[in-house]
């Protein structure tokens, strides 16, 4: 600790203000541009929610019903605002609370931070009231956390925390700081942070690396690019669509990529992984060069890594050292930025189209139309589909909507069907697959972005997850929408059960609730669907209403999802049916 | 891909938290850390981490690409036996009267050029630094007598190459 004098001195040198530091953590956010975050109060964090009570003009807190409702509504507003999200809870459980949704935004890449409450600095280590080492138990899965013990570490640890969870590749920090801390004083002063001398946030673009970039893919007969979230996360949509567009080349999205291009952009070509489309996944075995932007070759997406593109060369553009080569040996990395290494790339990429080659991705489609597409979205059978539900969404809304979906059978025909015109417009759980993120998540989306159509799309599973925040929407008097696609099933593991165990129902099968009732028990308008004519009015309706809105869509309960990669299987492999 | 030894060098600022968030790294997956050393560094303010493993280069280039990403790691390198200089350090407590009555002991200690510390009335201390087949040999010739307590250290290692973790700093100074 610096000595007391030497502080008053460059106190008085600096013009700071004595403030304590529950007043400080307000003062940081502030400087940082917050004014809105989610938590829940809890008696180790309650002498900043006094502050927060005398700063409620300028800096709106929304009580969520549950923590994990709090840091999953602070990443929909980060990934739909490309603003860091901020979260608070207490000591103890309401930090553990945290937990879920910091792994999500750890393995999605989502600026967030998280404050918490913890016990007076005396008592640390006694298994106090509401104690627990959540810098411990959070380690795994933050870019960086913090336990602040005294308060004039404050501004500083504040500051770093916000620099390094938005910067370079984006994650979620947690700063926990005990309530001595928050009690005591200090002279305030507050500097952004500009940098950490061990942390390289955006490795700088090897001029080399791209010139032999260009090289490879001016010169490749069947080049592919398959864009991820990194080009959402590095602002890179106009130097992406502008490379596809010189270049010539089919473009795919991995799930968090979607909505960087255009949904009907011709060169567009649609989703891999295990239940994207048909072509990209196929035709990944057959391109000559790969170009990968800002992905980072999630098992889901590449299947058997051993039959992964053997024959083709591997760029990577990626701006995390650590991804590069990590589950597919590359040939060549580009290191950086994805906007800047894009930008570097463009003027040196020939005019060129490759038509024969994108012919195969149509031929493709048109095979998986036939087998799958028809009939997901324009069904003769009486059940209704996910998939028409989702196409009736994307009418309704004019494909202007943020689309937020949960995880399971209804995430994946959301991804395959939903279209965008917009980027930052899919918000979903893709690395963690966690279950109950939509609901909160959509009001994070919303608050993010109060004058776009905000549409959740969830599962009778996932929905019950964290329906506690109907509560939130409800006293917030927040306008989402709210679809529930009911198949009284847990379908995505009953799908897996159908097709790899036997049709033995373990435990998927849901006895619901009346789900209207529900939220009407919050005074949310509500509605249930499950005759296909009664589709159209009610999402029309759902879409026109200025507030709050809940529909239930009974779906046929036992539809797969397809096509599908089987776990372990190559891309190649890929199911129709 | 064949397993080696290979010792990975850690150049980090001082945090409290950084060991757990190493040693997650190594934990998730599965890769057992056979020692572990931490201490200052050449440089004021930098501490040094020196890990041993022994594994595949392949793994070890993904474990120094997770450690190198931490912020708080300056840099991480990795080097197999043959590019470092390194030891070990062991302490041997014997019971006293062994010295006198055994005369094997004294020839061991004089062939391996180990060190009294201590003596008391009732044990001595031996002290060893070497490599490890030179510790583990003195143990073996040793233990027929009885070893009181034996403790090994981590590995500690010099590269034959170069670090270069003060030009790293510096540019950053300069950024």
């Amino acid at each position: 600790m610096e000595p007391v004098k030497a502080m008053k001195k460059q106190a008085a040198e600096t013009k700071t203000v004595t403030i304590t530091g529950a007043e400080a953590i307000i003062h940081c956010l502030l400087a940082e541009g917050v004014d809105l975050l989610y938590g829940y109060p809890g008696g180790a964090i309650m002498p900043v929610y006094d502050e927060l009570y005398k700063f409620k003009d300028r800096l709106h807190h929304v009580l969520t019903r549950h923590e994990q409702g709090a840091v999953h509504a602070a990443q929909g507003y980060a990934r739909v605002s490309g603003r860091v999200g901020v979260a608070m809870a207490t000591s103890g459980p309401g930090a553990t609370n945290l937990v879920t949704g910091l792994a999500d935004a750890q393995i999605d890449s989502t600026p967030v931070v998280c404050i918490t409450g913890q016990v007076p600095r005396h008592l640390l280590g006694s298994d106090a009231f509401q104690e627990t080492d959540i810098v411990g138990i959070s380690t795994p899965v933050t870019k960086w956390n913090y336990q602040v013990t005294r308060a004039e570490e404050i501004p500083e640890i504040m500051a770093k925390a916000f620099y390094i969870a938005r910067s370079g590749r984006p994650g979620p920090v947690l700063v926990d700081i005990t309530k001595n801390a928050q009690f005591d004083t200090l002279e305030f002063e507050y500097k952004p942070c500009r940098g950490v001398r061990s942390y390289t946030p955006n490795p700088k673009p090897d001029m080399a690396a791209i010139e032999a970039a260009a090289e490879l893919i001016n010169t490749a007969k069947k080049p592919y690019i398959i864009y991820g979230q990194g080009v959402i996360l590095g602002e890179a949509e106009a130097e992406l669509n502008a490379l596809v567009e010189k270049s010539g080349i089919p473009a795919a999205w991995t799930i968090l990529g979607l909505s960087a291009m255009d949904s009907d952009h011709p060169l567009n070509v649609g989703m891999v992984g295990m239940h994207g489309n048909y072509g990209p996944n196929v035709l990944t075995n057959e391109c000559d060069v790969l170009i990968a932007i800002g992905m980072r070759f999630d098992d889901r997406v590449t299947g058997n890594l051993e039959t992964y593109a053997k024959q083709a060369k591997v760029i990577h553009f990626e701006i995390d050292p650590a991804e590069v080569d990590k589950n597919v040996k590359t040939h060549l990395a580009v290191l950086g930025n994805a906007k800047e290494t894009l930008s570097l790339l463009l003027p040196k990429i020939k005019k060129n189209s490759h038509e024969a080659w994108l012919a195969e991705f149509h031929k493709k489609d048109q095979e998986e139309f036939n087998a799958v597409i028809d009939k997901d979205l324009n069904p003769t059978k009486p059940g209704l589909t996910m998939g028409e539900v989702v196409a009736e969404i994307n009418r309704a809304t004019g494909h202007k909507a943020v689309i937020v979906s949960d995880v399971g059978q209804h995430q994946m025909i959301a991804c395959r069907y939903a279209k965008f015109r917009q980027s930052k417009s899919n918000i979903t759980s893709g690395g963690l697959g966690t279950m109950g993120f939509a609901l909160p998540a959509a009001i994070g989306a919303k608050m993010g972005a109060p004058e776009r159509e905000v549409v959740a799309i969830v599962g009778d599973g996932g929905y019950q997850m964290n329906i506690q925040e109907l509560g939130t929407i409800f006293q917030t008097k927040t306008p989402v929408k709210i679809v529930v696609l009911n198949n009284d099933f847990l379908g995505m593991v009953r799908q897996w059960q159908e097709l790899f165990f036997d049709r033995r129902y373990a435990s998927t099968i849901m006895t619901n609730p009346d789900f209207v009732k529900i939220a009407e028990g919050y005074h949310i308008k509500a509605r249930r669907v499950d005759a296909r004519e009664d589709l159209s009015a009610a999402v029309t309706e759902m879409i026109a209403c200025p507030d709050a809105y809940f529909l239930e869509v009974k779906v046929e309960k036992e539809d797969n999802v397809f096509p599908m990669i089987p776990s372990g299987a190559s891309v190649s492999d890929i199911r129709l049916k | 891909m064949e397993k080696q030894w290979f010792t990975i060098s850690v150049y980090s600022e001082n945090h409290v938290g950084l060991l757990h968030r190493i040693s997650g790294i190594f934990l998730k997956r599965h890769i057992n850390i056979e020692s572990l050393n931490v201490s200052k560094s050449e440089i004021d303010d930098v501490s040094k981490f020196t890990i041993v493993v022994y594994t595949t280069e392949r793994w070890t280039t993904h474990i120094v690409a997770q450690i190198e990403k931490q912020v708080e790691v300056i840099k991480a390198y990795y080097h197999t036996d043959d590019e470092t200089i390194y030891q070990e350090s062991a302490l041997f407590k014997i019971a006293s009267h062994l010295l006198f009555d055994e005369r094997q002991i004294q020839n061991i200690i004089k062939d391996s050029h180990s060190q009294i510390v201590t003596v008391s009335r009732d044990f001595f201390v031996l002290a060893k630094t070497g490599r490890r087949h030179e510790i583990d040999q003195m143990y073996q010739e040793l233990e027929p007598f009885g070893i009181m307590q034996f403790v090994r250290s981590g590995r500690i290692t010099v590269t034959k190459a170069e670090m270069p973790i003060s030009a790293l700093l510096e540019k950053f100074q300069h950024a």
